[in-house]
């Protein structure tokens, strides 16, 4: 992966598998900490406490077209490269904690990448599921709860062209506010 | 800033025109999404065919993801779904095949023979 929201997307499918009906994805940019914190919190099935020990071991995997699950094994790696980690939480029936911590400033860490991009394009894949999502640069923050805009949308799909349209500046908007130069 | 007032004024006049998304009647594009296709690409043309979608106006196409199609080697893989007629697979996708599928395959109903899987083995 060449960006830490692709790795995002695909942790987060992992939860969409595992029936998830509440994602919760967490970013945190701290340059006092010089870290980059990722956190993907779902209410899905959940995992055994003997088959979490063998998800971060490449050959933990449920899925039948390919023997080796790949997700979570390269996210521990691009975490681990740059002086970070990886923990997982999870509890059968009651959900999963996947928490990636980068060294903000290390050399090797990938760039964030298009998150405004990726969270659209979950919204809309995935309208039936509540999405929180939450990006801290230092001071700012950014946070976005679906159900509000679920509420405000009864039932006009995210996809309707122009909602989609909207969501997209709302994103965009909202992330770009998150770079501007502290003053 | 948008503001959720603006989302209500889409909302009223999106409420107005006919929804078939849910119908069967809806077109369905699929992604495949699982670590390999996001990996190769999966991502920028999953937007590509929703900008496309919501560009045109397309109101009875439905964009949606899944997991492993199969055929890592080919990913980025794009399933098109029109009711009524075959699916068709197209593979090594990229955001301008997936715009060209937009405009050649769901708005004219013309498959790109081009970037299908039979094309391609
Ligand atoms: N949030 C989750 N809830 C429940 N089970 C999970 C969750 N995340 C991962 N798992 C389990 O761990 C396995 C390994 O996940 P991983 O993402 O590494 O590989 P994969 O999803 O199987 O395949 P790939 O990601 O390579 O397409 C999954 O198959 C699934 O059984
Ligand atoms: S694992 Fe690559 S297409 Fe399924
Ligand atoms: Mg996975």
């Amino acid at each position: 992966m060449r960006e830490i929201s692709l790795h995002i997307l695909d942790i987060v499918q992992n939860s969409v598998v595992a029936k998830a009906t509440e994602i919760e994805v967490d970013i945190c940019e701290d340059k006092k900490l010089d870290k980059l914190t990722v956190v993907i919190r779902d209410n899905g099935c959940g995992m055994s406490e003997e088959f979490l020990k063998k998800v971060i071991d490449p050959f933990a995997t449920k899925r039948t077209t390919r023997k080796v699950g790949l997700g979570i094994p390269l996210l521990k790696m691009a975490a681990e490269n740059t002086g970070g980690s990886l923990e997982i939480q999870s509890k059968e029936g009651e959900g999963t904690v996947v928490t990636a911590v980068f060294g903000l400033s290390h050399i090797d860490r990938q760039p964030l990448g298009d998150m405004a991009g990726t969270m659209l394009g979950l919204f809309t894949a995935y309208e039936d599921i509540r999405f929180l999502y939450k990006h801290k640069v230092n001071e700012k923050e950014f946070f976005v709860d679906t159900k509000e805009i679920r509420n405000v949308l009864g039932d006009v799909p995210f996809q309707a062209p122009e909602v989609y349209l909207w969501l997209s500046d709302f994103l965009k908007e909202g992330e770009e506010e998150l770079n501007q130069m502290e003053v | 800033m948008k503001s959720l007032a603006e989302l209500e004024a889409i909302r009223n006049k999106a409420k107005g025109s006919v929804n078939l998304r849910k119908d069967d009647n809806a077109v369905r594009i699929v992604v495949g999404m699982a670590t390999c296709g996001i990996a190769a690409g999966a991502k920028p043309v999953m937007t590509a065919l929703m900008e496309e979608v919501a560009k045109r106006n397309l109101e009875n196409v439905a964009v949606t993801q899944t997991g492993c199609i199969g055929v890592c080697r080919l990913e980025p893989i794009v399933e098109v779904m029109v009711p009524g007629e075959e699916k068709v697979t197209y593979v090594k996708v990229d955001p301008k095949k997936a715009a060209e599928i937009i405009s050649e395959h769901i708005v004219n109903g013309r498959v790109v023979t081009k970037y299908t899987i039979g094309a391609a083995q």
